[in-house]
């Protein structure tokens, strides 16, 4: 029997949800849901996370996350700027800050703003504390790889639209912050929120500063539970605590995309 | 007051400009009076965009001067900033600043290089939307208009500067051809108000209507130049002959390609990377 082509496409379709259908029926079936429970799904375990969860650790990794990405925000720029610069040592100066920071793991560079900058200023503290340290150290990494997304979008800008501004009799810096710069940011804000999300999760990386209860954050905190129950319930909560920060990010960065694409 | 003054409104010495080997102004000497309009035309590559841009310096001429109201925009020292203020320039693809609304785009110069305060900027900026027939534009963006819509407030948006001389290069170049004629009413508009205007146009009825002057360029040099009726009506080179029959009379071109001419000199100069935006 000949199948019409309809027919066929139906029915390539159907085995295809069978098989989705059949995958998920196989793992609930096999898996062990009671021992999955004990180890990680214990209610009074999740109970005696909250509210300590949401009021110390999630709002410190939403500070620390927000800390660093506006460091490394305004740095990058900056560096972006350095690289096309007709200043030849300012470029030199980008292009080997971009390399290196960008070759170095942000665990590194934390631990190296958290623990030299103490030994090499005696005198001086670094602002904030362990925020400031937070913030400084992986603003640094991250400025490295926002300079170059941030430059990409400067180059994206018409020519058309500095010429216009020059044409207008603003100045070169002018012209730059309100007219070039604005616009590249538009550009950008997609490549811009994944290194939010990436920041998001590297804040998990100041436990190496050592964080008292006061400065904890979600997957310390986490892990501290882990450690005190004999129980991996914590970590499977810190991991839904990263999710409602960074599902909602998206949405909104969708709308503002959506807003943008009028004023493009 | 313009009137008065002893010196054109621009005065061109012996400019030449090179792109790298490509020599695409061989020596140009010109002038524009004061409430003159001068149409420049002639075949693509023949350098007369080169020659509208090196006026406010968004290009840097290779040798020769250049002066506009007096002031010697060659000069190595100019404060290039304030001169450009006094010369309005209009793209051939409009340049609005997308991000910003119509009248935004009409103050933003106002305010950030001529410090004027919003309520000022904003009266001028919609008096200028009037005289461009756009009152009603004022709060949309950019990519909400058409392509005439768009050219006629990049015109606005020139004028709300005050300036005394106004660049077109090919402002009708990039538009539907049932848009081109808001935009060149606005334009003659303009001249019949006195604006000194330099404009590189395709538009012959333009040329012949509303201009005071014709200049024909081809490969870098002026060919002739005089009033309209000479220029276009009885030509005395062979080229701007064979350029007008081409233009006007498309589908009898007599000789198909131009083999007497280079190759198409580039249209947007190969910049370095780096100096995209550094102008």
């Amino acid at each position: 029997m000949k199948l019409r082509r309809r027919q066929r496409e139906r029915l390539s379709l159907w085995l295809q949800y069978l098989a989705f259908i059949a995958l998920i029926a196989v793992v609930i079936y096999a898996a062990d849901w009671d021992r999955l429970r004990a180890a990680f799904f214990r209610v009074d375990i999740i109970k005696s996370m909250f509210p300590t969860i949401i009021t110390v650790a999630l709002r410190n990794t939403i500070l620390y996350t927000l800390g660093a990405f506006a460091f490394g925000l305004v740095f990058g720029t900056i560096l972006a700027l350095m690289r096309l610069s007709r200043v030849a040592p300012y470029r030199w100066v980008a292009t080997a800050y971009i390399e290196l920071f960008r070759g170095l793991p942000a665990l590194l560079v934390l631990f190296l703003v958290g623990y030299g900058i103490p030994i090499a200023f005696p005198e001086r503290e670094i602002p904030g504390g362990v925020f400031g340290s937070i913030a400084i150290g992986l603003g640094l990494t991250a400025a490295a790889y926002m300079a170059e997304t941030i430059r990409a979008g400067i180059q994206a800008v018409p020519k058309g639209q500095m010429e216009a501004a020059r044409t207008l009799g603003m100045s070169h810096f002018t012209a730059m912050r309100t007219i070039v710069i604005p616009q590249a940011f538009r550009i950008v804000i997609p490549p811009l929120t994944n290194e939010l999300i990436l920041l998001t999760k590297d804040s998990s990386l100041a436990y190496v500063l050592g964080v008292t209860a006061q400065t904890i954050e979600v997957t310390k905190f986490g892990r501290d539970m882990l450690n005190d129950r004999v129980n991996a319930t914590p970590l499977l909560v810190a991991g839904l605590a990263y999710l409602v920060i960074t599902l909602p990010l998206s949405q909104v960065v969708r709308r503002l995309e959506l807003r943008y694409a009028k004023a493009r | 007051m313009t009137t008065t003054q002893p010196r054109p409104a621009v005065e061109i010495r012996d400019l030449h400009k090179s792109f790298g080997p490509l020599e695409v102004l061989k020596g140009i000497d010109f002038e524009v009076g004061h409430g003159e309009v001068v149409c420049v035309i002639g075949p693509s590559g023949s350098g007369k965009s080169t020659l509208l841009r090196c006026v406010n310096l968004l290009e840097e001429p290779t040798a020769g001067k250049i002066w506009v109201d007096g002031t010697e925009v060659t000069d190595p020292d100019v404060e290039i900033d304030s001169v450009r203020r006094g010369i309005g320039m209009v793209f051939q693809s409009f340049n609005l600043f997308p991000h910003l609304t119509v009248l935004d785009n009409l103050t933003i110069a106002q305010r950030r290089v001529l410090r004027r305060g919003r309520g000022e900027a904003e009266r001028i900026a919609r008096d200028n939307l009037e005289r461009v027939g756009l009152t009603d534009k004022a709060a949309a963006f950019p990519a909400q208009l058409s392509g005439g819509q768009q050219q006629r407030a990049a015109i606005a948006r020139s004028l709300s500067m005050e300036p005394k001389l106004m660049l077109f290069d090919e402002p009708t170049s990039a538009l539907d051809p049932e848009l081109v004629g808001d935009v060149l009413t606005v334009m003659r508009k303009l001249a019949e108000d006195g604006m000194t205007m330099m404009v590189v146009t395709h538009e012959m009825a333009f040329a012949r209507d509303v201009a005071d002057r014709v200049v024909f360029m081809d490969g870098g040099v002026v060919v002739e130049q005089g009033p309209p009726q000479e220029v276009l009506g009885a030509p005395q080179h062979e080229r701007t002959r064979s350029f007008l029959s081409r233009v006007l009379d498309p589908t009898h071109v007599a000789q198909l390609g131009q083999p007497d001419r280079a190759p198409e000199p580039p249209e947007a100069p190969r910049l370095s990377v780096d100096d995209r935006h550094n102008l």
